[in-house]
């Protein structure tokens, strides 16, 4: 196992270039990833804070920013078009570069192998290759801004036949096809970090550490990066045919008869709806990879920050198991008012509510965990808190969108844009956050500033809510998703205003994230030194100096005797039995 | 790990290495890979369903292609497969020679293969097929085809490189049984997904 | 670590009140909002099913939210004043049986909600209108519904994709008898009230998607299909129909009105529009 790296601590000093830049090291490569994400978050949220903008005011002229985006922008006044690249640029950059890039990317790789007990990942240079295929594949994705055209138009789920057609809309000339190629890049890189997780987590375990004893972070991980695997091979085969339609002549999605400016297309025998098939079969389980590990995340704190074991483990490993595997079977979910056979339809609809079954017992799970618990409010805690009432709100949100009949009327509104955003929006960043504060002193071997760190908190969680659980509303009140403005329609002149007050939210939660960013990396140079476990938590990585070294232990691995979550072992010396311990010393409660 | 005589202690249920598959890593992987790569095919051979049921009619093949020529390509294929078999066989026996020489024959098989590929997707456009059209019905078809068995195709040559490689490899003594082993499991799934293809477009 | 020992519990406490009332605040918040009337005001027959739909969802969903939202806010601030655990864990039995709770509890809500109140109701939306239906014809463009109804013979006249241009916006064939009732028009959908109106939709470019939100009404328009169903409207009056899938550009700008009238004035607008 320990073939590709030497077992000692000593090691020959490598160049600058094969240490941080192209190394081998998971852990570089996580925060390689990390920090690549939080530079694409910034990308995909000054997009938001400029369609935000033209939501609040409409028709206001930012003479600035037309010097920025002379042809988006021309005089300032933002163009419809140019409004639905930031949007599509948006949805994208955060679902596949921000959140994916950040919880499977960067904690994926800094954790495996950390909190399995391996030196490294599988298969390192497949590993290092992973990041470097991913890099060209944001600079794609951002450059797709300058082409003819500019970037792709037609949502993040780019339905054909609007980005099938370069004369339906301005992003579907070159900006779409950029597209394609971006995400085909992504997933070619998102391919080998997933068979090198899932390998390693099934075969680079050290003694001891059977499935079962896992941290239940890692299951998550497991099952998110399997999810992916079997969920972005069909995307890529959509991409191609998707591809041929624009380039090649054929017609897999579009139809006979399609009619673009007094042109008569000589498309013919295609489908629409195979496209909204292809994609949501990846679509739905890749919402199911952003959300596993960041449930993982926050079940991992609490029991850290509570003393007390986390309930139900087995029971919360079978239902994610279970998420996993209806995940990949409810897709139809996206599609009740596709034209899709109604019939289909009602099945979707019971598969779909299935999910809360399980959904319901991490739920619980969740809260009984807190149940007579010893409470460490740290900064990693709150945020994992702020995920769990996310979690809540936004489950339930799912449960009137799942259901066929009441979808009717909420489909494609802003219900959903609130639904989503809380769950793999909110759930997500306030996992990522929390595991940032919380695994920073193993990154780096100093602690995060824990008083901005808690305003970050506040900041963050009360604006992030707000925005989304507005949106629920003024989506119940009819509001579509994707409009430019809304000023047509007298039945939505009562929601211009929250849409205001949803544009400043917004500008707060973005200022907010400074916070972080600057927390973040003066806390790389300043911050306090870390003890080898500052939050006393029983898994493996606490186990090795902050900083973990090359090869992740100085000597040999430790043997895993017990499950990750032995806090307050009655008749143990201390409130925390690390999974390290012989079951001699302290006895095994699972 | 040695199990003490304590008879609370539990037993460790791992004890690191290959289990819960009894392979290594390299092996998972290329079996993780094969999945996926299915699945891909699966994406395409779904759409190619999707896009004939929408269709309503299709073209008739025994018009379109020589099916006996289309059964000899198939036929080929899968004695490629054999002899793949064997030479893995061999390779685990530690006969180098013998599994060299039945790395050769597969490849000799899947150029073959290639070849006659060639001359199907020649003998077509030569009738006017290409992706946006089909002489004998839907237009569908035609990119179906040529997208499918084109990636197919793709594959086989990936395949055949990799035979290449593994074949120089072994004569050079430097690939060992686990590395014949993989390239085998490569060409097979490649050889199965034909078999679905065979099904799908030429016999229903 | 000695920071949640002795003169730290106070502030602790504090903090995790504070935190406490918060989550306490959200779950009041969330569901005391959602019982206000967003939904804008009921025009249809089936409507009133999917208002029922989203109101027992909302009660069902918001009581157990308010129950959530009460003991995470309970154990947080419990919690903090702690000095040592008083619950540790339960045995794989006991949390398999608490386990069922959850499970029972949505497998009653939720699955219940869609087979006993959803179910009858999306399969009256797509089941086989009254025969008595008037149909009207909805094409969707880029960026507007075109509409046609099949005049006094109750006929709609043969179309072809190769007349499609911009004075033929719907591609019709002059020569064919059944055309030559047919009334055409933008935007606007005369109906009557209380008469079942089957649409069939159709889109000529990219996907529509056809909504009424005071009817409770949503289909997309798919390019290649017709898709047909029905509503009753139950309300006199100008109902606004914008498109609610991205099509383009101007999908910000592609609204219809669908115009209940009276049977008379209906009537009397058909005769009007005669070979219009």
């Amino acid at each position: 196992m320990a073939d590709h790296v030497p077992a000692h601590g000593a090691h020959p000093r490598q160049s600058f270039l094969r240490r941080y830049v192209f190394s081998t090291d998971h852990k570089v490569i996580g925060l390689q990833y990390l920090v690549t994400s939080m530079a694409m978050a910034l990308v995909g949220g000054l997009l938001v804070m400029l369609m935000r903008m033209q939501l609040a005011w409409p028709h206001s002229s930012w003479p600035l920013l037309g010097k920025l985006f002379p042809v988006g922008m021309e005089g300032g006044l933002m163009k419809p078009e140019f409004y639905l690249s930031l949007m599509t640029m948006h949805g994208t950059i955060m679902v596949f570069f921000v959140v994916s890039l950040a919880l499977l990317g960067g904690f994926g790789n800094f954790l495996i192998p950390l909190q399995i007990g391996a030196r490294d990942m599988a298969f390192p240079f497949l590993n290092m290759l992973s990041f470097w295929i991913m890099v060209p594949a944001c600079l794609v994705m951002l450059g797709s801004f300058l082409v003819e055209g500019g970037a792709a138009a037609a949502g993040w789920t780019a339905y054909p036949p609007l980005s099938a057609i370069a004369e339906a809309i301005p992003g579907s000339q070159m900006g779409q096809t950029w597209w394609i190629v971006g995400m085909a890049l992504f997933i070619a890189s998102f391919t080998m970090g997933g068979l090198n997780y899932v390998t390693t987590i099934l075969n680079m375990r050290t003694k001891g550490m059977s499935l079962m004893r896992m941290p239940i972070t890692i299951w998550s991980l497991f099952l998110a990066s399997l999810l992916g695997l079997l969920a972005f091979p069909p995307l890529t085969a959509a991409a191609v045919m998707l591809l041929m339609d624009r380039h090649a002549g054929t017609s897999f999605f579009l139809p006979s008869g399609l009619f673009f400016g007094n042109k008569l297309m000589e498309h013919s025998g295609g489908t629409p709806l195979l496209w909204q098939h292809l994609f949501w079969f990846l679509g739905h389980p890749e919402v199911y990879v952003l959300i596993l590990p960041a449930l993982g995340i926050t079940l991992e704190m609490l029991p850290v920050f509570t003393r007390k074991p986390l309930f139900g483990y087995r029971m919360t490993v079978y239902s994610l198991v279970t998420i996993s595997f209806l995940g990949m079977i409810v897709w139809g979910h996206h599609m009740y008012v596709s034209g899709m056979s109604p019939y289909v339809g009602e099945i979707f609809a019971i598969g779909t509510l299935t999910i809360t079954l399980p959904s319901a017992i991490v739920g619980m799970n969740m809260l009984a965990s807190l149940w007579g618990g010893l409470l460490r409010l740290r900064t990693p805690m709150l945020f994992s808190i702020g995920s769990i009432v996310f979690f809540g709100t936004g489950g339930f949100g799912g449960i009137f969108l799942g259901n066929a009949t009441s979808d009717i009327q909420l489909h494609d509104t802003y219900f959903v844009v609130g639904h989503f955003h809380l769950m793999i929006g909110g759930v997500t960043l306030m996992a990522i956050f929390a595991g940032c504060y919380y695994w920073f002193p193993k990154m780096f071997g100093r602690m995060m500033n824990e008083k901005l760190g808690k305003l970050h908190f506040w900041l963050t969680m009360p604006a992030f809510y707000g925005i989304f659980l507005a949106m629920h509303y003024i989506g119940l009140a009819g509001t579509p998703r994707r409009y430019f403005n809304f000023e047509r329609y007298e039945f939505l002149a009562n929601i211009r205003e929250p849409q205001v007050w949803i544009t400043i939210a917004a500008f707060l939660l973005f200022i907010g994230q400074f916070l972080f960013l600057g927390n973040f990396f003066a806390s790389i140079f300043r911050g306090r030194p870390a003890p080898v476990n500052p939050w006393e938590a029983a898994t493996l990585e606490w186990t090795t100096p902050s900083p973990a070294p090359h090869g992740n232990w100085e000597g040999e691995i430790p043997e895993v005797h017990r499950w990750a979550y032995d806090y307050n072992v009655p008749g143990a010396s201390s409130d925390c039995t690390a999974q390290s311990v012989p079951a001699q010393s302290v006895p095994v409660t699972l | 790990m040695q199990q003490t005589t304590t008879e609370n202690m539990p037993r460790p249920t791992w004890d690191g290495g290959a289990s819960p598959f009894g392979a290594t890593w390299r092996k998972l992987m290329i079996w993780w890979f094969i999945i996926t790569d299915g699945l891909l095919f699966a994406g395409f051979l779904a759409a190619y369903g999707f896009l004939r049921l929408a269709a309503g009619g299709w073209p008739d093949r025994s018009l379109m292609f020589h099916l006996d020529f289309i059964a000899l390509m198939t036929f080929t294929l899968i004695t490629s497969s054999a002899t793949m078999a064997t030479a893995v066989g061999a390779a685990k026996q530690g006969n180098r020679k013998l599994a060299l020489r039945f790395l050769l024959l597969t490849m000799v098989g899947a150029f073959a293969f290639l070849g006659m590929q060639a001359y199907e997707w020649h003998t077509l456009i030569g009738q006017g097929a290409t992706l946006s059209h089909n002489p004998w019905g839907p237009a569908a078809f035609g990119a179906c085809f040529f997208l499918i068995t084109g990636f197919h195709g793709t594959h086989v040559l990936t395949g055949a490189l990799i035979l290449t490689i593994t074949a120089i490899r072994t004569a050079k003594g430097i690939t060992q049984a686990e590395g014949v082993e993989m390239a085998g499991l490569y060409w097979h799934f490649v050889d199965l997904v034909w078999v679905f293809i065979f099904t799908l477009f030429y016999l229903v | 670590m000695g920071e949640n020992g002795g003169c730290r519990r106070g502030t602790a406490s504090a903090e995790s009140l504070f935190l406490a009332i918060v989550v306490w605040l959200i779950g009041i918040i969330v569901v005391g909002l959602g019982a206000r009337q967003w939904l804008p005001e009921l025009a249809s027959d089936h409507g009133a099913g999917i208002d029922r739909m989203l109101t027992y969802i909302l009660y069902c969903v918001g009581g157990l939210l308010l129950i959530g939202h009460g003991l995470l806010g309970w154990f947080l601030w419990k919690g903090a004043g702690r000095d040592r655990i008083s619950f540790r864990m339960a045995e794989h039995r006991v949390e398999r049986n608490w386990s069922l709770i959850p499970m029972i509890v949505m497998a009653l809500v939720a699955e219940g909600g869609v087979l006993v109140l959803g179910l009858p109701v999306w399969a009256k939306i797509y089941g086989p209108p009254p025969a008595d239906s008037i149909v009207v014809e909805v094409t969707g463009e880029q960026f507007a519904w075109n509409i046609r109804y099949p005049g006094a013979d109750g006929k709609f006249g043969k179309q072809e994709a190769k007349l499609l241009s911009l004075d033929n916006p719907l591609g019709l064939d002059s020569k064919d008898p059944d055309g030559k009732d047919d009334i055409i028009g933008l935007n606007s959908i005369h109906v009557p009230i209380h008469k079942p109106i089957k649409i069939r939709l159709k889109s000529k470019d990219v996907l529509h998607s056809f909504y009424l939100p005071h009817l409770r009404v949503k289909q997309d328009a798919v390019p290649g299909m017709t898709i047909e169903f029905w509503f009753v409207p139950t309300k006199k009056g100008n109902f606004e129909l914008p498109c609610a899938e991205l099509c383009g550009l101007g999908h910000y700008e592609m609204g219809g009105m669908l115009i209940v009238q009276s049977e008379e004035e209906f009537t009397k607008w058909l005769e009007e529009n005669k070979n219009g």
